[in-house]
């Protein structure tokens, strides 16, 4: 790639690449001659062998000849994990789903070369049980905005040019010559754009107090840490676009007067790891790092620095820590990692997320008023009782991980102010097998459930605290009646007891405590004065605990409590598990439906099931382990759980 | 977090009071590890010499598939920061092991997409099979590590197990035990 010295040559770059995503752009028809294939190249698909059925693409395209017309792209996530490893084929508009390598001949032979679609390959609409001939009808994306994911499934992932042909760095041109640092501050305070790693926090604001520090030693950072079990927005973001990262930081830079940015990441990611220094090398290399970018006076440069595994480093003081090579305690604020003595190394340091960084080439390039309307309302009920739809601050789109007992699971950016219902059972496609919603989790570790009564409530960050839970990183697992909401909080809390960093006594020791006595809850040995002690110390942590790991760790408690009282007091006083998980609380039984057929007992993992042939079986309680896999088998719905 | 209690290098005779008498074997890895740590050009007088080392700790599981007490020392005395400091990180991030670990290494996701999806009853049939408890020793005949992890961020293909590198995704007890099974199998013919 030519060097981009001036605001010129990356216009001159743009203009010479942008016909690279012509194709992928436009949409045409299955007879055009020249097409690109683009294939998911996130770990999702990578796991499911992506990279193989790439190369058998090359390879089927080559021995067809057509190397000149047809491309294979390798691009990032296209967020429809599920169905993966996903093929577009494009400007035909063709989406593809579940392809294995073995497919690739077939699509070669049958699509690119005979303008046919391959039927069976295509995705079945769950509710409507139809398969989907236009990428653009499908209701997983129909309702979708992307802004952070634009890039995600459409470039290249590990190539700068296409990045620039998509109209990459020009945000950053138009801030370092158009624009005086804190002009690019108040676009981003105008945007309405607030922290997407969960607290919600105004970026421009945080970026205000950061310019307004006066020192020679500055750091911006990213905080690539994404601990949410169940979210992976961020890992997508990197991966499928490293280069709005890099982009992104160098705008944050100029405007808080920071010379050097630091990227810290979990080193669970590797793939997005080796992206993420890849898009770094490459501006270096062709001069939008390192000095006078642009032909400005503004010098910034990058580097990654890996995390090791610890939750806690999510948390900003925490995370400054553990780049600092020490344990990732944190501190208490103030002083704010912007001020002096707060940040790294002492110095002045402003910390944003990935999704959040994701989002600033856009805002520079198209504005912040362009910004500002997107999302920005709520609807409400007035005195009268009329809906009514208001403003409510919170502007732009937030990226979920949809998982859980949802047909399509996947990564989703709607606008602030959807609702769950939609993006549940629209996006979602609706519970899986047929079962029944029970709530859905939102906020991780730190947040609450949702309950079916509070589908409506459009998803914004007062809102969702509103009804006891939060936006958090986006996480959003949904729950259906066969989980057991008691067992569920104790999952959290097994999870922020093993990530308690244990400086601060309430978390280190309370999470403890609260953990125990959710095990006794769900081993059938609490009482309900239990619950009231349980309620009672959960109150206690989120009111003095050091930092907001603490204090959110009864989070997942305290609103199970609140929606879901009735599982609890039929854990306590019944002993009983109305979802049927937990083990403790039931046994199974082969009933008097049993025809001897030997299936369980030849399915069963430790030999606890005996009986003759064609006479009924008896499972032995000493050896059964409950996990369940006799039901499974049983052709005549004979066995039970009690 | 994770335990304190070391084990010395493979192969290594005796360390003994930081003559270190250690097999050729070990050698060459603590050269690899200096050869790295000398790329770093680290300033014994600046204070922020500190700031890489868990860059550095990376590189040494890497090499030795963990951190054994003496080459937390090493790392010390190399970068000159007191033991205690290294051995205080070390034990904070889950990330880094003092224990060593099986030939292969089986981790079954515990984040919370794979927990609904029930990944807690692959990694309990794993112990059963394996007969050995979750994120502790490996298997006697030294083949098999299991540990538990949160959230690899492959939530579609939830549950998610991991052998070495390689992500198997909607995985069941039985489909998991089949996997050990191969492989058993694969190191039996080898």
């Amino acid at each position: 790639m030519n060097q981009i010295k001036t605001k010129a040559d990356l216009m001159a770059a743009y203009e010479a690449a942008k016909g690279k995503l012509a194709l992928r752009l436009a949409a045409g028809s299955i007879d055009s001659k020249k097409k690109d294939i683009v294939c998911c190249g996130g770990t999702g698909c990578h796991a499911s062998n992506s990279q193989e059925l790439m190369a058998n693409l090359r390879e089927e395209i080559k021995k067809a000849g057509l190397e000149n017309d047809v491309r294979v792209i390798q691009s990032g996530c296209f967020g429809f994990c599920a169905q993966g490893p996903i093929v577009k084929i494009m400007p035909d508009n063709v989406f593809y789903v579940q392809v294995t390598p073995e497919d690739a001949k077939e699509i070669v032979e049958k699509h690119v070369v005979g303008h046919e679609v391959v039927e069976r390959l295509l995705y079945v609409e769950p509710t409507l049980k139809e398969k989907i001939h236009d990428y653009a009808k499908m209701p997983f994306y129909a309702k979708q905005e992307r802004i952070a994911l634009r890039n995600c499934g459409l470039i290249e992932a590990e190539n700068l040019e296409e990045y620039i042909a998509n109209e990459g760095y020009q945000g950053l041109a138009k801030a370092l010559t158009e624009m005086k640092p804190m002009d690019v501050v108040q676009e981003v305070l105008d945007s309405g754009i607030c922290g997407r790693g969960g607290a919600g926090f105004p970026t421009g604001l945080k970026w205000k107090i950061a310019a307004g520090v006066k020192a020679d030693e500055k750091y911006i950072v990213c905080n690539a840490d994404e601990g949410d079990p169940g979210a992976f927005m961020d890992r997508s973001i990197m991966e499928g676009d490293p280069s709005s990262v890099v982009e992104a930081m160098a705008i944050g830079a100029y405007a808080i007067g920071a010379q050097k940015g630091l990227v810290y990441i979990r080193a669970e990611y590797p793939l997005a790891v080796s992206r993420l220094q890849m898009a770094i090398d490459q501006a270096r290399a062709c001069g939008l790092l390192g000095k006078n970018i642009l032909g400005t006076d503004f010098c910034f440069d990058i580097e990654i620095k890996l995390g090791a595994g610890a939750f806690v480093c999510g948390e900003e003081t925490a995370l400054i820590h553990s780049m600092e090579g020490q344990r990732g305690e944190p501190t208490t604020k103030p002083p704010f990692p912007a001020n002096i003595g707060g940040g790294y190394w002492g110095c002045s340091t402003n910390v944003n997320n990935v999704e959040t960084y994701a989002s600033i080439p856009v805002i520079m390039r198209k504005g912040a008023a362009w910004y500002s309307k997107i999302g920005n309302w709520v609807t409400e009920r007035d005195e009268n009782g009329h809906w009514v739809k208001t403003v409510s601050g919170n502007a732009g789109t937030k990226v979920f991980a949809l998982a859980g007992q949802v047909n399509n699971v996947g990564l989703v950016e709607v606008p602030m102010g959807t609702t769950l219902r939609e993006i549940i059972y629209e996006i979602g496609g609706g519970i899986s097998g047929g079962r029944e919603f029970k709530a859905v989790q939102t906020g991780g570790p730190s947040g609450g459930c949702i309950t079916k009564e509070n589908l409506d409530t459009p998803i914004d960050y007062g809102s969702l605290m509103k009804i006891g839970s939060m936006m958090g990183s986006g996480g959003m697992i949904v729950l259906s009646d066969k989980d057991c909401m008691p067992a569920m909080a104790k999952f959290y809390l097994g999870f922020t007891k093993d990530e308690s960093c244990g400086k601060c006594t309430p978390c280190r020791i309370g999470t403890r405590r609260m953990l125990e006595m959710l095990e006794k809850i769900c081993d059938g040995k609490g009482t309900e004065e239990m619950l009231v002690e349980l309620e009672d110390l959960a109150n206690t942590i989120r009111d003095t605990a050091l930092c907001g790991l603490g204090q959110t760790a009864p989070n997942p408690i305290l609103s199970t409590l609140r929606y879901f009282k009735d599982e609890y007091i039929a854990h306590v006083r019944d002993k009983k598990c109305p979802a049927g998980t937990c083990t403790k609380l039931f046994k199974l039984t082969i009933t008097d439906k049993c025809k001897g057929c030997t299936k369980c007992a030849r399915n069963c993992p430790v030999g606890a099931i005996t009986g003759k042939i064609k006479e009924r079986h008896v499972i032995d309680q000493q050896k059964c382990i409950k996990c369940g896999a006799c039901i499974d088998n049983c052709p005549f719905k004979a066995i039970v759980k009690e | 977090m994770s335990d304190t209690n070391t084990t010395a290098p493979e192969g290594n005779g005796t360390a003994c009071c930081g003559c270190k008498k250690f097999s050729s074997a070990a050698e060459a890895k603590f050269a690899e590890l200096d050869a790295f740590i000398e790329t770093l050009g680290l300033d014994p007088a600046d204070e922020r010499r500190r700031g890489r080392l868990i860059q550095i700790l990376h590189r040494a599981q890497h090499i030795f598939g963990y951190l054994p007490r003496e080459v937390q020392q090493h790392v010390a005395e190399k970068m000159a920061i007191p033991e205690s400091a290294v051995s205080g990180v070390v034990s904070f991030y889950n990330y880094f092991t003092t224990k060593p670990k099986g030939k292969h290494v089986i981790n079954v996701c515990l984040g919370t997409a794979c927990y609904v999806k029930g990944s807690e009853g692959v990694l309990r049939e794993l112990e059963r099979v394996l007969g050995i408890e979750a994120d502790t020793n490996p298997t006697p005949d030294g083949l098999f590590s299991l540990g538990s992890l949160r959230c690899v961020g492959a939530c579609g293909l939830a549950p998610v197990m991991l052998v070495d590198d390689k992500v198997y995704g909607k995985i069941t007890p039985a489909a998991a035990v089949k996997v050990v099974n191969e492989i058993k199998a694969k190191e039996a013919q080898a």
